[in-house]
C-alpha cells in the first residue's frame, strides 16, 4: 500500500528537496524500511537499527503521535499518511 | 543577525518569568523565506522541568500544521534557562533539528535582568549571532543594535547605531 509521507525541512536533503514522497508499507515500519530503500539514510534518521524511533524525532500516522500510542507495527489503512518531525526540545 | 521586534522580546520574557523556574519554551513564526520573526506562540514545555523542555507531540503537529497553511515557518525556536547562561547546552544541540531557525536562549537566573542571545545550530555547530531589537511603530530607523560577546562564560554588549 502506499502512503504518502510528509518530510520535515532537516530531511529533505535525502528527497531532492521534495516535502512529500510516497513510500510502500502495511505498517509504519514496513513504510520505514521502504523510504530507506528509496531515500538512502532518511529511514534510518527516523528509526534507530534497534528497530526503535529516535528520540529526537516525532512520527505520526495522520493525527495520533505514534511513540506514544505505540503503533509502529500496528497496520496501515488506505489514505493514512505519515508526517515526521523534528522534536522540539533541549535542556 | 536575528533582528526582532521589541514587543515580542518583551512578550517572550514575560512567558520566561511566569514559567521559572522551569523552562519555558516556544516558537516565533513568521512568512516562509523571509527570517523576519512576526507571530509568537508559546508553546508547553512538556517535560515541566527545571533542565530540560520538550515541547508537547500534538500541540507540535498543530502548530507545525497551523504555519504550513499559513505559509510560515519557525523561524525562532525559543527556550529559556533558569539557572544557567543563555548559552545552549549539550542536550540543546544534539536536539536541535531546525537549521534555519534562530536558536534564542533567555536566561532568568537573574531576577532584575534577562541575558538574551541567539545562534545558529548546524549539524552540531553552535554559531552565535546578534540580536538587533527593532521598535516596531517608532521610526524604522531608531535601532538600537546588541552584538553579544562571544565567550559563554561573560555577556558583552555593543550598543550602536543609535
Amino acid at each position: 500500500m502506499a502512503v504518502e509521507v510528509c518530510i520535515p525541512t532537516v530531511f529533505r536533503n535525502y528527497t531532492s528537496g521534495s516535502k512529500y514522497v510516497t513510500a510502500d508499507g502495511s505498517t509504519v515500519a514496513e513504510v520505514l524500511a521502504d523510504l530507506e530503500a528509496r531515500h538512502p539514510g532518511l529511514g534510518s534518521r527516523v528509526m534507530g537499527a534497534d528497530g526503535q524511533l529516535r528520540r529526537f524525532v516525532n512520527l505520526y500516522v495522520n493525527d495520533v503521535d505514534v511513540r506514544t500510542s505505540g503503533m509502529l507495527d500496528s497496520r496501515l489503512r488506505d489514505g493514512d499518511s505519515l508526517t515526521i518531525l523534528p522534536a522540539v526540545a533541549g535542556g | 543577525m536575528l533582528s526582532i521586534d521589541r514587543s515580542i522580546v518583551e512578550a517572550i520574557v514575560a512567558h520566561a518569568r511566569r514559567d521559572h523556574p522551569d523552562e519555558a519554551c516556544g516558537v516565533v513564526a513568521g512568512p516562509a523565506g523571509s527570517d523576519t520573526p512576526a507571530r509568537h506562540i508559546p508553546m508547553d514545555n512538556a517535560a515541566r522541568s527545571m533542565t530540560f523542555y520538550e515541547f508537547d507531540s500534538m500541540e507540535q503537529l498543530r502548530v507545525w500544521r497551523e504555519m504550513d497553511d499559513r505559509d510560515e515557518e519557525p523561524v525562532v525556536i525559543y527556550h529559556s534557562h533558569t539557572a544557567t547562561e543563555a548559552y545552549p547546552s549539550r542536550t540543546d544541540i544534539s536536539f536541535a533539528g531546525e537549521p534555519g531557525a534562530h536558536y534564542l536562549l533567555v536566561s532568568t537566573r537573574d531576577p532584575d535582568s534577562e541575558e538574551i542571545r541567539s545562534f545558529r545550530i548546524v549539524d552540531g555547530v553552535v554559531t552565535e549571532e546578534p540580536v538587533r531589537i527593532v521598535e516596531a511603530g517608532v521610526d524604522p530607523h531608531a535601532v538600537q543594535s546588541y552584538m553579544f560577546g562571544q565567550s559563554p562564560a561573560t555577556v558583552d554588549y555593543e550598543c550602536s547605531g543609535r
